[in-house]
């Protein structure tokens, strides 16, 4: 969430007069038009579409830079307010008609898809779209011109406005005015209403889905468009912008209730003010006063302040979690004893490189597998395993920093600091399910970044902390090798072993029926909420290993691109199969390390694999193997 | 099924499976219908009534030799397609959408007529049901069962279907409710309309259809006419 750039109340004294409570209140509705634009296309697309999309802030960006390209020669005819708004207009056109292409080409292919490859496909777009940007515009940030007519400042009781953010806040009731009307008094506004609330009796009414989702997408990105195109004469559009206004737009709609037009209004008005007051009181904390109010809102209402709840899944799609989970045999026994024999004799052949890349391996591969570990056997997928990783790699690093621990108790703690943000965090996430659930584990990782970006006095901010070696006897590379191949293993055996007890068949009929849980006496939201505790462990354990694998934490291992990381492994390996997560984080990884130095394209790559994944073979590299060897299929590695 | 070679079948199931995900609930039922007439399937809850009607109209996976209505084949139809053939489906769980208006309801399902009939509009559609010309600015969601389920029928009509499959339109409603319901399915019946009703009410279906298919455990054990089978229901005591 970014503070409001128009800074006008550090110019005059900042006491609480009557004029600077009535700028910082314009600013704050400033900052909610903004946010409306936005986060009301994210909440029209989602109602009909079903589908969270990631790609939404890519569209806002690619709005920015089509602005920023056709103002230029728009204001050489005529230097005229006409002119600026036709460009705003044709920028929102033109980002509509991608919003389009994206539902034609992409998302029409993924309706019937599990949530969680809906959202990985969406995201490998923002993967996509990123590099796209860079190579058409450039790296570096390009400043829009500032509108004609609307420089300058007006004078609220003395203090200085922007005139430019009085236009927004007019921009922001004119779309609200628009929708409105489209929804409320237009027969697609009626179809849209009747098809977020229920698609599948729209279509038998003899309503075709295709072409209203098509709608929705063009009224979704063209919004989407218009918040760039309205932003650029306050910020310059730079290819970072997507993520920035993505988690604002997420945060507003999943506040105001996921699909709901008004409620999205009445949260970005909320937010806006929260960021224009809350910046006065707390000035470091405006990231996390903002996802506070959005993990209290859906404590206490889960489908946000104006959404419906969330239907009973009625749609009938294949499970997203392991399925078929048989108990050891004797041959996997052999495979897991012949794969270990050769892991442990390989710093015999290999060179410190390829221990270098293994020890990353052991880390990520127990990572993924403690998340695997979540949404294959709890069906909670968690869009912020990255926070349990992160926050054990801190735990290790404070440790031994702050502490002054050596590396033994640091990678106690570790797992230790895993664990505990896992049962606060999961002590409100176990209590919603679905898309709502995705979204506030999401948000909740979003806080722990925000805290190692924002709490610089401990977390060092930015820059991370460094100087996290090893132990004295550890510090050899074949040594600290066989440490984590040791510790990996065992934290792997250890979830295995919970996969195959009471408490992990209980978890799956959670998953699998929470209702039917329920009736039989099992405490479905007890049990998640030790799922996320058992995970976080797991996560944290191999975050304290990663920091002393690198000697060096830094927030980027708590970001939603190392989140997306973690499901991308899944996704390679295969989500329905226990060992999906180990092949998929060595096959990953590895890919990273061969084709990284090669091309400056990586996301491009990754965002192209995980969509190329789930609409080609969405059962992964393992789902692949059994299918053709099916001897595998039960003797294979369990 | 030659029995009136002038007046063919709008209606032909025949082979058909219908699977909830991996699990099969519909085995190979087949029957036929004709303009005007009317056909109860009947049987016991979990019978698979309710999942033949939402196959037949495309809302879950399914399988059939064939699938015929109109004179096209529909198997591969998308719903919406299916729908704007002519085929009106009214769901067993009615699903208003709550957060329109009755009107808006209405216009939801409202599909161009086909052939040369009169377009059903909101106005015709009040004259028989009174209740609902009452409320038409109303949420949809703060109606009672029974008004929901004359808005769920009503809304189909506004699609003009020539023929309508009526998932236990009875259900849950009261005796009087009931009875209203029973005049505006034979009014529909007496506009020409073919109708398929999914009904656990055998007195209620009695009243409407002449022909009653009965399902048992997703197969079909009898077809024949209301009356035999009424009578096969008495001896067996």
């Amino acid at each position: 969430m970014s503070p409001p750039r128009n800074a006008a109340f550090t110019q005059v004294h900042p006491t609480m007069s009557l004029a600077f409570v009535l700028t910082q209140f314009l600013n704050g509705l400033a900052g909610a038009a903004s946010l409306f634009i936005v986060a009301s296309g994210l909440t029209i697309v989602f109602g009909v579409t079903r589908i969270v999309n990631f790609a939404h802030g890519s569209l806002y960006m690619l709005g920015a830079y089509v602005a920023v390209t056709l103002m230029a020669p728009l204001l050489d005819v005529s230097r005229s307010l006409p002119m600026f708004l036709l460009g705003l207009v044709v920028a929102a056109l033109v980002t509509g008609l991608l919003g389009v292409a994206m539902e034609m080409l992409l998302l029409r292919r993924i309706y019937r898809s599990p949530e969680l490859l809906q959202l990985l496909v969406t995201f490998g777009l923002v993967l996509v779209v990123q590099d796209l940007v860079i190579r058409v515009w450039g790296p570096l940030e390009i400043l829009g011109p500032r509108a004609p007519g609307l420089k300058g400042a007006i004078s609220v009781l003395g203090t200085p406005f922007p005139t430019y953010d009085l236009f927004v806040i007019a921009m922001g009731l004119a779309v609200f005015c628009g929708v409105w009307l489209l929804l409320f008094r237009t027969r697609f506004g009626v179809l849209v209403r009747a098809a977020t609330q229920d698609r599948d009796m729209v279509a038998a009414l003899g309503v075709n889905q295709a072409r209203l989702f098509t709608g929705a997408l063009f009224l979704g990105a063209a919004l989407a468009g218009l918040g760039g195109a309205l932003q650029i004469p306050r910020a310059a559009a730079s290819p970072q912008m997507d993520i920035a206004v993505l988690t604002d737009a997420f945060v507003v709609t999943v506040i105001g209730g996921m699909g709901s037009v008004p409620g999205a209004a009445l949260a970005a008005l909320l937010i806006g003010q929260l960021n224009a007051f809350g910046i006065v009181v707390a000035p470091k904390s405006t990231l996390v006063l903002v996802f506070l109010l959005m993990a209290v809102v859906l404590v206490v209402r889960p489908q946000g302040l104006l959404g419906r709840p969330e239907p009973l899944a009625l749609r009938v799609v294949m499970p997203e979690g392991f399925i078929g989970l048989a108990p050891m045999t004797a041959r996997g026994r052999q495979v897991i004893a012949g794969v270990l024999a050769v892991l442990v004799a390989l710093p015999l052949v290999a060179d410190a490189y390829t221990l270098k890349v293994a020890i990353e391996v052991y880390v990520l591969a127990l990572a993924a597998f403690a998340l695997a570990f979540l949404i294959g056997n709890g069906g909670l997928v968690s869009f912020g395993h990255a926070a349990y990783f992160g926050i054990g790699a801190y735990g290790a690093g404070l440790a031994v920093k702050k502490l002054g621990l050596g590396m033994e108790p640091a990678l106690v703690l570790a797992p230790l600091a895993g664990a505990l943000a896992a049962a606060a965090f999961g002590f409100f996430i176990a209590r919603l399910s679905g898309i709502y659930l995705a979204m506030l584990t999401l948000a909740v990782a979003q806080i722990a970044y925000a805290a190692g970006v924002q709490w610089v006095d401990v977390t060092g901010g930015d820059n991370g902390i460094v100087g996290v070696w090893p132990a004295r006897w550890a510090a050899n590379r074949v040594v600290y090798y066989y440490l984590t191949l040791a510790l990996s293993a065992a934290g792997i055996a250890v979830l295995t072993c919970v996969l195959h007890a009471p408490f992990g068949y209980a978890l799956r009929a959670a998953r699998d029926s929470a209702v039917r849980a329920d009736a039989i006496g099992l405490d479905v939201v007890a049990l998640r909420r030790l799922a996320f505790v058992v995970a976080g462990a797991a996560a944290g354990l191999a975050g304290g290993l990663y920091a002393f694998s690198k000697g060096s934490i830094d927030p980027t291992l708590l970001a939603i691109p190392q989140s997306v990381d973690f499901l991308a492994m899944l996704l390679m390996g295969g989500l329905q199969h226990v060992a999906g997560a180990l092949v998929g984080a060595a096959a990953l990884h590895v890919l990273r390390d061969f084709v990284l130095p090669l091309t400056d394209m990586w996301r491009m790559l990754l965002g192209a694999l995980i969509i190329g994944i789930v609409l080609v073979a969405p059962q992964g590299i393992v789902g692949g193997v059994l299918r053709w060897a099916p001897r595998f299929a039960r003797g294979g590695p369990s | 099924m030659t029995r009136d070679a002038e007046n063919p079948p709008i209606l032909e199931v025949s082979g058909l499976d219908a699977f909830y995900g991996p699990a099969q609930a519909v085995f190979g039922v087949s029957f036929t219908v004709r303009p005007g007439e009317a056909v109860a399937l009947v049987g016991r809850n979990g019978a698979g009534k309710s999942t033949t009607l939402k196959a037949i109209i495309g809302l879950i996976e399914r399988q059939a030799a064939g699938l015929i209505f109109s004179g096209h084949d529909i198997r591969a139809m998308p719903t919406h397609a299916v729908a704007r053939l002519g085929l009106g489906y009214v769901p067993e769980e009615r699903r208003i959408f709550t957060d329109l208006t009755v009107a808006e309801n209405l216009e939801v399902g409202r599909l161009p007529v086909r052939g040369g009939r009169d377009a059903w509009t909101p106005a015709r559609l009040y004259e028989i049901f009174p209740n609902l010309a009452m409320m038409a600015g109303r949420s949809a969601g703060r109606m009672s069962g029974g008004e929901q389920q004359m808005l769920a029928i009503a809304r189909t009509l506004m699609g003009n279907p020539d023929a309508v499959l009526l998932d236990e339109p009875s259900e849950g409603l009261s005796p009087l409710i009931v009875e209203q319901m029973a005049v505006a399915i034979q009014r529909m019946q007496q506009d020409g309309l073919a109708i398929v009703l999914s009904e656990q009410n055998v007195a209620f279906a009695a009243e409407i259809a002449t022909r009653a298919v009965l399902l048992e455990s997703g197969v079909v054990t009898f077809d024949g006419p209301m009356a035999d089978l009424l009578q096969r229901d008495h001896d067996a005591g």
